[in-house]
């Protein structure tokens, strides 16, 4: 799931305080998996934002609403009578929803309520980590499933660096798995060391955010 | 004797002495005259120098400008880049201008994390936005192409070769350890001539790693350097032990350092014997020594191990 965290309520507030109606506005989807943009949230940040904002003295009214999907046209367009009354929105969706919003409802003033960070799973309850980097050339097939894209402190190619720790753990985070070292471990595993081996030449980075802004056209969809 | 480049440490090793290569740490300042003075401490100890890529991810004088000073006063760099902050563009247009201003040795390393910050004793740049677009082995293919095949990782050619002598580095005690053998003959297969292992305490599971090398053939086809680290306390000792990922200390040199009734004296004995088992071992063609800020010590040490005058005279 697309994974964000709430911003700091002092950021929200800052934001909010000069206008006297807000819409805030939260995405069912990958937000509400990871408890920063649902439903639950956008009920539970709502009271919070108006009484911050009651004690620095600004009375500002907060209506909310939650789509199924923040980056879908059609469920977008359920805000409209909303948006229309309010002075600013405030999406707690991902950046994308955020946009959407902003795109829509121009000139009305969108504001993200969340930092949208990282492609993660939920390994357990209130614990999510990252998976993919979306880099736009998936190396998954030869390194066992683990990718050390999104998942290597340093994004290598070509096996562990020097900072992997006694205990397995990368030397960023002691908490977090050299992901190489678990790519070796299976690839003995597996009995397939020998395809670790092998170079891995330099990568082309141009069919991700490198390359400039994505767009993508299929032919097929467009009849 | 062919060599490819003609470095002095090039032709140390091509010439079967055992080699003696000696970090020099640029400033976290502009003043010329700091490196000029390391300059005047180490020249004639050492066949070559590294010179560090603002190691620990602390900003410093740059490699480039650093090895620049050392080749005026008479000292070889090995200038070291690593791919935390250059993408392969900018490593490549360092490289040409790096041989233009007479580098002719440089060390691929992929770099300390940004978020290494001078192991929390400096600020640092945690916030940094880091680049790793290619890691170290792939910026020694890079290195080998510009110098073997004049053209550019892209595959445009470059009007003449640049011609360097490559080194790696060697983590032998890192886990995965079974797998730092293979990652070895990875870096050598990408055509580096020399490597430098991260520094070395534990000598009997040293000679065992270099041994596996041996075995497969690696020692041969590149030259084997052990690294040596000045120890100058058992807290040193016991830090690095702990925190710095790779480097295996044993109980025993701890305790030496801890009952020393002059430490100083017990790190520079310790070191002695490091770099007496390293020639001993038929796999390893020199040593890399270390005295992390406090170069001075270099030259007694180096001469008591018997190892002035060198060779040559650069």
């Amino acid at each position: 799931m697309i994974f964000a965290e709430w911003k700091p309520i002092a950021e929200l507030i800052e934001k909010l305080k000069p206008y006297k109606k807000v819409l805030l506005a939260g995405c069912a989807t990958c937000v509400a998996e990871c408890a920063a943009g649902g439903e639950k949230e956008v009920e539970t940040l709502a009271p919070l934002l108006r009484m911050a904002l009651q004690k620095q003295g600004h009375t500002v009214e907060i209506v909310t609403a939650t789509l199924d999907k923040q980056c879908e046209w059609e469920f977008v367009e359920q805000l409209a009578e909303q948006a229309a009354e309010v002075d600013a929105i405030m999406s707690v969706a991902c950046g994308i929803g955020v946009q959407a919003l902003a795109e829509r409802f121009d000139p009305k003033p969108v504001y993200p309520g969340v930092n949208t960070s990282a492609l993660t799973i939920r390994e357990e309850a209130g614990l999510w980590a990252g998976r993919c980097a979306a880099c736009g050339d998936c190396v998954l097939g030869e390194t066992f499933g683990y990718c050390p894209i999104a998942r290597c402190a340093k994004s290598l190619l070509n096996g562990p660096c020097g900072g992997t720790r006694k205990s397995g753990k990368c030397e960023v985070n002691e908490d977090v798995d050299c992901i190489w070292n678990l790519i070796v471990e299976r690839a003995y595993e597996r009995g397939q060391i020998e395809s670790l081996a092998e170079p891995k030449r330099t990568k082309n980075w141009s069919n991700s955010g490198h390359g400039g802004p994505k767009r993508v056209i299929r032919e097929d969809l467009r009849q | 004797m062919k060599t490819l480049v003609g470095s002095n440490l090039e032709r140390v090793l091509a010439e079967g002495h055992f080699a003696v290569t000696a970090e020099v740490g640029p400033p976290r300042g502009p003043e010329a005259e700091v490196v000029k003075k390391k300059a005047g401490i180490l020249r004639g100890v050492a066949d070559a120098y590294n010179v560090t890529d603002n190691q620990t991810a602390v900003v410093r004088m740059s490699s480039i400008a650093a090895s620049k000073i050392l080749l005026q006063e008479g000292l070889e760099p090995v200038m070291q880049i690593v791919c935390r902050d250059r993408n392969r563009i900018a490593i490549q247009s360092d490289l040409l201008g790096a041989w233009a201003l007479g580098m002719r040795n440089v060390l691929c390393l992929s770099g300390d994390h940004q978020s290494a910050g001078a192991g929390g004793k400096l600020n640092g740049h945690p916030g940094a936005k880091n680049v790793y677009d290619i890691d170290s082995i792939q910026l020694i293919s890079v290195v080998k192409g510009l110098r073997d095949e004049a053209v550019q990782d892209g595959g445009d050619s470059i009007s003449s070769a640049a011609p360097f002598f490559i080194g790696a580095a060697w983590t032998p005690l890192g886990p995965p350890e079974k797998f730092r053998t293979i990652r070895l003959a990875k870096k050598i297969n990408a055509g580096a001539d020399f490597i430098q292992t991260q520094a070395v305490y534990d000598i009997k599971r040293f000679s065992e790693a270099v041994r596996r090398a041996e075995d497969m053939g690696l020692a041969e086809k590149t030259a084997i350097l052990a690294g040596i680290i000045i120890p100058r306390s058992a807290g040193m000792l016991r830090y690095m032990n702990n925190n710095v990922p790779g480097i295996e200390v044993p109980d025993e040199l701890i305790g030496r350092m801890k009952d020393a009734a002059d430490p100083h004296e017990e790190g520079i004995k310790i070191t002695l014997e490091l770099i007496d088992a390293a020639r001993n071992l038929s796999g390893i063609k020199g040593v890399h020594l270390q005295a992390i800020e406090a170069e001075g010590l270099l030259p007694d040490v180096i001469k008591a191990a018997g190892l002035l005058p060198r060779p040559h005279v650069y």
